[in-house]
């Protein structure tokens, strides 16, 4: 290895280093704002440890802490329900990745494993949904979920996503097409129908892909602000991402409780970021997958 | 073929009350096919019942509303072109393209560009998965919780960007308290977030390339940047188109971070057109002009993806 050789790799090292303290920072300073006392926190804006240590801003996010504790912290009168919004989330992502996965798998079989008139035709017809983005369909829409009287509940914010996703028939489909047809025609032969080929061999067959889907779905949805801010309006039903939003636009902007945003945001990601570190090695894979494709 | 034989012959034994085995067992063929086109149709029901009742419909009524006067409260008026009328002379119309147009090519020039570059290093340093993983951290989080932690950062007074800055230049900058400032720093906010997953995308395409024409390319005395520019970039041009085209799709819908970090201020600064859009129908209550703009940005998306894509196939030539 000659010298520009081992000086590129040096630069090349520097540069890696520096986007992924870029990437990993922000992460950080959450941690650190959330365990911060959010009046001593002016005084040291620049300490890279948490200033006055206190467990203070979670107690605040959560709704523990008592009047006079959030005010001697500097926390500001404005309180969230994390524990409804966070439910919210669970129940909102949770249905609509368990609707969609399953109907588009299903979808999928259909057109990868069964043969019937018509069939070409009508995945073309579906796949024209991957063409036009979402922001056209939400105002009508959301017109549609008022005229079904489903404005504010989890069905008006459910219904649309759950039955069809252009996406994910398309990538399940590409999986079905190419497994092996020995298993599937012997259990024909031995009389199985369609139906029992497709519960008992295609899905038990397609599990890694369906479990890829059902990440990256849950992930979108988790994290989707735009359709929940249109149908929702109280807390009832509204979703995390949703409720930090209000949160920080309903507090006044001078005295902004940032170490109780923080901690508030730090739970909000939260269930993200475990499952970044339980499937974090499948979603970079998957991830790459689905641009191969 | 012979092992199938073998199954159904012993599935005949097994299988019961089986007469006359051979002439069943053709007669099943065709039945089987017959119940598919039935089954076919249940599986697929409830996919073209979302198919039709939340994307055909809900699109078709969008272009409808587009030739409307609609304010939710009473029905909508067919006022046919007066909507297309008004977007001509609505001058914050135009503004708002522009800072969209401004947004998205700030933010795929440096998020591409970024984003290829970390991908090469990724792939000539050969660093395992796990940093990759790291990369995608920001993909995970939302554009709320993106746009929460920037704004903290940012801050002019106690965010640690401009404690750094200050401690530099002597005195703040005010990122989404700007005008100047405003768009540049959504832009990089976005570039952020999705950085590491266009870097793995990008980091895949690079893994089908067959590292033997690399060794071929330094047997032939090539530098990196040769082998980079001749070789690399060449075989990676589908992905790359790609990823530019999702980039404009996804930036050109931004949203969350623009409404949850400047509103579209400082006085519609960063007013892009979904916000513009989202300002006309809930705040204003003027539908059908929503619908209208809806309709026009849908267009132009389409023009830009489908202009996109005849230039990666126009370069697709010279590829192979």
């Amino acid at each position: 290895m000659n010298l520009s050789m081992k000086l590129g790799r040096g630069v090349a090292w520097g540069y890696l280093v520096v986007v992924l303290l870029v990437t990993i920072f922000p992460f950080y300073w959450i941690v650190r704002t959330a365990l911060s006392n959010n009046f001593a926190m002016s005084t040291d804006p620049s300490s890279l440890l948490p200033v006055d240590f206190t467990w203070g801003p979670f107690k605040r996010a959560l709704g523990l802490a008592t009047p006079a504790e959030a005010a001697a912290e500097g926390g500001s009168g404005a309180s969230i329900d994390l524990a409804l919004a966070l439910w919210n989330s669970i129940v909102y992502a949770g249905l609509l990745t368990l609707f969609t996965v399953v109907f588009s798998a299903l979808a999928a079989y259909a057109f990868a494993r069964l043969h019937w008139k018509g069939r070409d035709v009508v995945f073309g017809v579906l796949l024209t949904a991957l063409m036009v983005p979402s922001v056209f369909t939400l105002l009508p829409n959301f017109v549609l979920m008022k005229d079904l009287g489903l404005l504010n509940s989890f069905g008006g914010m459910i219904l649309p996503g759950a039955f069809f996703s252009a996406f994910n028939i398309f990538f399940l489909r590409q999986f079905m097409l190419g497994l092996s047809n020995e298993v599937e025609e012997a259990a024909i032969i031995d009389g199985a129908g369609p139906l029992r080929v497709c519960f008992r061999i295609v899905l038990p067959m397609s599990v890694a892909p369906m479990a890829t889907l059902t990440l990256l779905t849950f992930i979108t949805t988790w994290n989707d602000y735009f359709w929940p801010l249109l149908v929702t309006n109280d807390e009832s039903v509204r979703p995390l991402t949703l409720a930090l939003a209000v949160f920080k636009q309903s507090s006044p902007q001078a005295s902004l409780d940032w170490a109780g945003l923080m901690a508030a945001t730090l739970v909000a990601a939260l269930p993200m970021l475990l499952l970044f570190v339980v499937f974090g090695r499948r979603l970079v894979n998957s991830i790459g997958f689905t641009g191969i494709k | 073929m012979v092992t199938t034989l073998q199954d159904s012959s012993a599935q005949v034994v097994r299988g019961p009350a089986t007469t006359a085995p051979p002439p069943k067992r053709r007669r099943k063929g065709p039945a089987s096919r017959r119940n598919d086109t039935w089954v076919a149709w249940l599986l697929v029901a409830p996919a073209l019942l979302g198919f039709g009742v939340f994307f055909a419909y809900p699109m078709l009524r969008g272009v409808y509303l587009s030739f409307t006067e609609f304010h939710i409260l009473s029905p909508p008026v067919w006022t046919g072109l007066e909507n297309i009328q008004e977007l001509i002379d609505d001058g914050r119309f135009w503004h708002s393209l522009g800072v969209t147009a401004y947004f998205v090519v700030l933010s795929v020039v440096l998020g591409v560009g970024v984003s290829l570059v970390t991908a090469v290093v990724l792939h000539r340093l050969g660093v395992n998965t796990t940093v990759r993983g790291l990369m995608i951290l920001p993909f995970l989080i939302s554009g709320v919780v993106t746009a929460l932690v920037w704004t903290w950062m940012l801050d002019p007074q106690l965010g640690i960007v401009n404690q750094l800055i200050t401690w530099v230049t002597g005195e703040p900058i005010m990122f989404f308290g700007s005008d100047s400032w405003a768009v540049p720093s959504l832009a990089a906010l976005n570039v952020w977030k999705s950085m590491g997953y266009n870097a793995v995308l990008i980091f895949a395409g690079l893994q089908t390339i067959p590292a033997t024409i690399y060794e071929a390319g330094r047997i032939d005395g090539a530098s990196e940047w040769q082998m980079f520019r001749s070789l690399t970039l060449p075989l990676l041009r589908p992905i790359l188109v790609m990823v530019v085209i999702l980039n404009v799709i996804g930036s050109t819908q931004v949203f969350d971070i623009v409404q949850v970090s400047t509103k579209g201020g400082p006085a519609d600064a960063s007013l892009v057109l979904q916000m513009y859009i989202y300002d006309k129908a809930f705040g204003q209550f003027d539908f059908g002009y929503a619908a209208t703009m809806s309709l026009s940005l849908f267009l132009m998306l389409v023009t830009v993806t489908f202009t996109q894509m005849r230039m990666a196939r126009a370069g697709e030539s010279d590829t192979s």
